[in-house]
């Protein structure tokens, strides 16, 4: 959806031929119709669309609803080609100064008035006076993401607080926002829907407090990693339309302010997030459970030190409970098996990284959840064959496991999964025992959509031929460290799986530019990591760059092979490149500079590039103006000139300079895997 | 003589008719009793002072009194049901008539004092034996009226006695010189005896009191309730809810239960007198600890130990002194014992800065802002403190010291919104933008405080009025950021650098919005 890249026109545009009349005609619905068939198939249709006549551009400038230039100084010309854009999305323009602000509220016509979303959440550089042009000339801006605005103190807020009509609004990481700037937003914003305070660090329960008694319409509230304690939490529990209170985090929240709530929690409140809440035990989290009778969905990641049986048996008060996250808890006593009687209701059941998980008591638990679609046991190191029998045979309709780090669960145990669980649409078998066969078994589930299978080393072309034929949905395929993966395999995979969009390839040694030419035909492919693979080059990189254009993430570290030609080819057909690792590559200055004509470009990762000077490097950096983010080698931090350094640091870009030894040798994947285990005896 | 019927009536709202018909003539006794006492009457000395008991039995009043009255108001409780039956109109009339007479004569000592003190200026035995004389026969004749009223009149006790300060402070300054014991079982009579005048009526009466007994320095005055108004069952007198903002602590989350505890009553003058020794049983105030001792002696032998002498009886009177607790002398005070919801005042400072705060003009001014005023000077230091640093601002234009007290108003009323002070946004401004031009500033400064209130919001924003408007109007807001270029390049200087190929254009910004 990138709008407006200024240089590039259609190769071949010739004047509006006779054959475009007919499209002339077209009432608008059918032409907007038209439009969005052609941006689902491909986003950069609706540029050919624009030039092929003047009405199609004009039909075009009014269908479009989101904004997203690659620059702020382009915002003026873009406003004035899309003025009934309702979504401006700035989150490519790393620096966003106030005088740009300005120019959109200046902006010709009704574009400003018009205006209902804006997203700044990625920019820096402005401050009050920015916003408060905005507040002026946008009267109907209902949508506001100031996400990550460190800079942003009271002023802003204060500014924000005169955008009368906002219901979602996002101050997260304005950590120099206190009470006061929270306060007039409060009265100024008295519509406020959604509210996002995450790392407000300036804000206490004052703030809070004077939040809930002005926002009465608050629904979605994240107070994640405040300060809020117990001298707020009542107020915001007893918001009207609560539904959904995120408290990641939050120190302030402890057994004493949960207990001191009685009955006065939101009937309304339906998602609670109380993960990572470090002063929270069982006792407190039971008293508050019966006060929430509406609650859909419950996270204690990380929260109580402790499930035990009282605890699990107070969830019998939530009976519509869905889902529930237990994320790095500990089970005593049976807690895991109360777990299974109290809460039949579940539907998605997260035990990630807990201890205290044993066969008998986990088959005990998934025996009782017979609707559970969703199971998370990853890093639950003492289950074996016995409970995932259990989980095969209880839950048949899972839509999505992941066990990654179940060492103990055997091959033969694996095969059960594609048996008993044909739903599956989201699979994590990373680290595990898993061969050919069980891959082979898989072959039924053929909804098949995210499929993580590294660090499985048993496994080869012969299984993944399987998946590739009976999995046509896969979008997501991870096999990393699979050295037993061949070009024959990846093949079948990518003639397979047409809808294909990431693919992790790290460390197959084995694949060649074969596999990366079959993968070129697919078109959706965004995200390819094919870190230490020493054989493929830049003849495989060049086809991928031509066939699949929407790519926006690579990582080509240590494919040795990989010289400027690829780089040359990426520059001129991956326009949506968002994010590289060139590391270890042949590149040279030529071809990162060839690649810092991508505008679109935000992260690069250029360390120990032998054909890299410290010129060529300064003179990318420059060229490259969204950049976001560039790790760089230690050593041309003496090589460059200071003053250079701090320009493109003023632009928004932040250095990152990495000093990690020269290693070329890639250790094999089992050595690597029996390396990762040993740290695991330990 | 109507205004003090009045405000004796409002005050007696619970009490019958034909109380309030004594009452008037005893107060009709007492206008003339003030009005002639310029006439100059010589009358025989009564019996001797110091023997009068401190009963209402004293051998010398029966000589005053009639007989039939004279065994009632010997046990004024026992008697008073039986007297409010029998009630003989016949005996009060002989007795309102024994008191003119009786009242005529004191007149006229009075009047020949007057006169023969500008005659020869020695003679001080004489006048003071006279003094001693008139004071005595004053007392009878008090005595007298209660008993002729008071006894009448059951229903009247504690609560109207205490209502009138400076009616009470008479009492005092009669009966202790006399040598009156004011213990409980006295109360009564003396109560209804302060009844007599009017509240506005007694001041002179008061001064001339007080002229007759200047060779007491030490006067009682304050008054002992061993049980306040509420804990005897005596119904409170309906009385207007003046209901003073309260700034004191003291006796404020205290709940004790009336009865448990003595009230106390300080007289203004006390109060405000630069007393700072005080005596825990009476709450007398001295200038010096020592003059405080030799007082406590007067309590009782406990206090005249050494030890006791030594310091103040804090800590031995802990255990065996009853809870004491305060009351304000401020009739319709909440403070006061006759308000329906007394709260008592925990100690004398208490009592001395409550008085001081509700009761009395601000007198010091605060240097700093010329606008605050205090009564208490510590008040006054301590705001002088914060004085200036009232840096929590609301929208409206009320400052305050604190954060939660701004939040407190800002949730109270609709509209208000915090305000952020004129430094911080400068100061933000200045830190966002290192290259902060000076039109810049001022409109900041500007944005800073102007938040519109709610139009249906009758308060103007008094900070929006400061703003420069032609300047800072929409059509020359775009102006303003022509000078704002240098932004986009902060830190770093572009003359100077090398390369002329940055990829930034935002150089057209202030064009372009002039152009638009």
């Amino acid at each position: 959806m990138t709008a407006t890249a200024p240089a590039r026109r259609e190769p071949k545009r010739r004047r509006p031929s006779p054959a475009a009349a007919p499209l002339d005609s077209l009432a608008d619905e059918l032409l907007f119709l038209i439009l969005d068939r052609a941006a689902a198939a491909d986003p950069r249709a609706l540029k050919a669309f624009a030039a092929a006549s003047r009405a199609c551009r004009a039909a075009e400038s009014r269908h479009r609803r989101a904004l997203r230039p690659l620059r702020a100084d382009l915002l003026p010309a873009a406003l004035a080609r899309y003025p009934r854009a309702p979504r401006l999305d700035l989150t490519l323009c790393a620096r966003v100064p106030d005088a740009a602000l300005a120019a959109v509220a200046a902006a010709p016509g009704a574009a400003a008035a018009s205006l209902r979303d804006l997203d700044l959440s990625r920019s820096a550089g402005f401050g009050a006076p920015g916003l408060a042009a905005v507040a002026r000339a946008c009267a109907g801006l209902q949508d506001l993401d100031l996400s990550n605005g460190v800079e942003l103190g009271d002023a802003a807020a204060a500014e924000v607080a005169r955008m009368r009509g906002l219901t979602r609004l996002s101050l997260a990481r304005c950590k120099a926002v206190t009470d006061m700037g929270i306060g007039c937003v409060a009265v100024g914003c008295a519509d406020l829907r959604d509210l996002s305070l995450r790392w407000c660090l300036g804000v206490t329960d004052l703030g809070i407090r004077l939040l809930a008694l002005k926002c009465r319409k608050l629904a979605t509230l994240d107070l994640s990693y405040t300060m809020i304690t117990k001298e707020s939490l009542p107020v915001i529990m007893k918001l009207p339309n609560l539904q959904v209170l995120t408290l990641v985090g939050c120190i302030g929240i402890d057994d004493d302010a949960l207990c001191s709530l009685e009955k006065e929690c939101s009937k309304s409140l339906q998602v609670l997030d109380m993960s990572h809440c470090q002063n929270v035990t069982d006792v407190g989290v039971s008293s508050i459970v019966k006060s929430m009778p509406n609650l859909l969905e419950l996270d204690l990641s990380y929260c109580c030190p402790q499930i035990t049986p009282p605890l699990a048996r107070s969830f019998k008060n939530i009976t519509k409970l869905r889902t529930l996250k237990l994320e790095g808890c500990k089970f005593v006593a049976d807690g895991l098996k109360a777990i299974g009687t109290s809460c039949v209701s579940i539907r998605e059941l997260s035990l990630s990284k807990c201890s205290g998980v044993t066969d008998t008591e986990l088959s005990f638990a998934v025996s009782r959840l017979k609707n559970l679609l969703k199971l998370d046991i990853t890093c639950c190191r003492n289950i074996t064959d016995l409970s995932l029998a259990a989980i095969t045979s209880s839950c048949a309709s899972l839509i999505s496991l992941r066990m990654e780090a179940c060492s103990r669960v055997s091959s033969g145990a694996l095969q059960l999964i594609g048996k008993h669980c044909s739903q599956l649409e989201e699979l994590d078998l990373t680290d595990s025992d898993l061969d050919d066969e069980g891959l082979k078994g898989l072959a039924g589930c053929s909804k098949l959509s995210s499929l993580k299978i590294g660090i499985c080393l048993r496994i080869s072309d012969e299984g993944l031929i399987h998946i590739g034929k009976s999995c046509p949905k896969l979008r997501d395929i991870d096999l990393y460290r699979c050295g037993g993966i061949r070009d024959d395999g990846i093949i079948q995979i990518a003639l397979g799986c047409p809808m294909l969009e990431s693919i992790n390839l790290s460390y197959c040694t084995e694949i060649t530019d074969r596999s990366l030419m079959s993968l070129s035909k697919c078109g959706k492919l965004t995200t390819l990591e094919m870190r230490g693979c020493p054989r493929v080059s830049s003849t495989g990189l060049s086809e991928i760059a031509m066939g699949c254009r929407l790519l926006s993430k690579l990582d080509i570290k240590k494919c040795f092979e990989i010289n400027d030609v690829a780089m040359l080819y990426l520059s001129q057909f991956s326009h949506s490149l968002r994010q590289i690792n060139l590391s270890y590559c042949s590149v040279t200055d030529i071809g990162l500079l060839s690649l810092s004509s991508i505008c679109g470009l935000q992260n690069m990762t250029i360390v120990h590039l032998s054909g890299i000077t410290p010129n060529g490097l300064i003179a990318a950096l420059m060229v490259c103006g969204g950049l976001r983010k560039v790790k760089l080698h230690e050593a041309f931090k003496s090589m460059m000139p200071p003053h250079m350094i701090k320009a493109v640091e003023a632009r928004g870009c932040g250095l990152q300079w990495i000093d990690k030894p020269f290693k070329v040798e890639v250790e094999p994947c089992d050595v690597w895997k029996q390396q990762s285990q040993d740290v695991l005896v330990r | 003589m109507e205004g003090g019927m009045t405000s004796l009536e409002t005050a007696m709202k619970a009490s019958s008719s034909m109380a309030s018909g004594a009452i008037r003539n005893a107060d009709s006794d007492q206008q003339t009793l003030r009005s002639n006492s310029l006439e100059q009457f010589y009358f025989p000395r009564p019996g001797q002072l110091p023997g009068i008991p401190p009963f209402f039995g004293p051998p010398s009043s029966s000589l005053y009194l009639p007989n039939d009255n004279e065994a009632k108001i010997g046990n004024p409780f026992e008697s008073i049901p039986s007297q409010n039956k029998d009630w003989d109109p016949h005996a009060i009339v002989s007795n309102l008539t024994f008191l003119e007479q009786k009242i005529k004569q004191v007149k006229d000592i009075v009047q020949s004092m007057s006169n023969r003190e500008n005659q020869i200026a020695g003679g001080s035995c004489e006048v003071a034996a006279k003094q001693q004389l008139i004071t005595a026969d004053l007392t009878s004749i008090i005595i007298q009226l209660i008993s002729t009223a008071g006894s009448l009149l059951p229903s009247m006790k504690n609560p109207l006695l205490s209502s009138n300060p400076a009616v009470r402070q008479l009492g005092n300054s009669l009966g202790s010189p006399m040598g009156f014991g004011m213990n409980a079982n006295q109360r009564p009579s003396v109560d209804n005896k302060t009844d007599i005048p009017g509240a506005g009526k007694t001041s002179d009466y008061d001064e001339l009191m007080n002229n007759l007994n200047t060779t007491q320095d030490e006067r009682d005055e304050l008054m002992k309730c061993p049980n306040p108004c509420g804990g005897e069952g005596s119904e409170p007198t309906p009385m207007e809810d003046h209901d003073v903002k309260e700034s004191d602590d003291g006796g404020e989350g205290e709940n004790l239960p009336p009865g448990s505890y003595v009230v106390l009553q300080l007289e203004k003058e006390e109060i405000l007198a630069p007393h700072t020794h005080f005596c825990l049983i009476c709450g007398k105030g001295f200038k010096r600890d020592a003059n405080l001792r030799m007082h406590m002696r007067g309590h009782g032998d406990e206090y005249k130990t050494p030890a006791a002498l030594a310091k103040p009886t804090k800590d031995s009177g802990s255990d065996h002194a009853p809870v004491t607790r305060y009351s304000c002398p401020f009739v319709g005070c909440k403070r006061n014992k006759e308000h329906k919801k007394f709260q008592p005042l925990k100690t004398i400072l208490c009592v001395k800065n409550h008085y001081k705060r509700s009761h009395c003009d601000k007198s010091y001014t605060c240097s700093r802002c010329n606008t605050k005023k205090f009564s208490v000077i510590a008040d006054l230091k301590t705001h002088e403190k914060h004085c200036g640093r009232d840096k929590w601002l609301c929208s409206c234009g009320t400052t305050f010291s604190r954060k939660d007290k701004l939040f407190g108003h800002v949730a109270l009323f609709q509209g208000h919104t915090p305000a952020l002070p004129m430094d911080d946004v400068k100061v933000s401004e200045a830190s966002e933008q290192p290259q902060d031009s000076e039109p810049m500033n001022e409109m900041t400064r500007s944005m800073g405080y102007s938040f519109p209130c709610s139009s249906s919001d009758g308060l103007s924003n008094l900070d929006m009025k400061m703003v420069d408007d032609a300047r800072f109007s929409p059509l020359s807001f775009d102006p303003c950021f022509g000078a704002f270029d240098d932004f986009t390049r902060p830190g770093f200087d572009i003359s100077e650098d090398p390369f002329s190929f940055l990829p930034l254009g935002s150089c057209s910004y202030g064009q372009q919005n002039v152009d638009s």
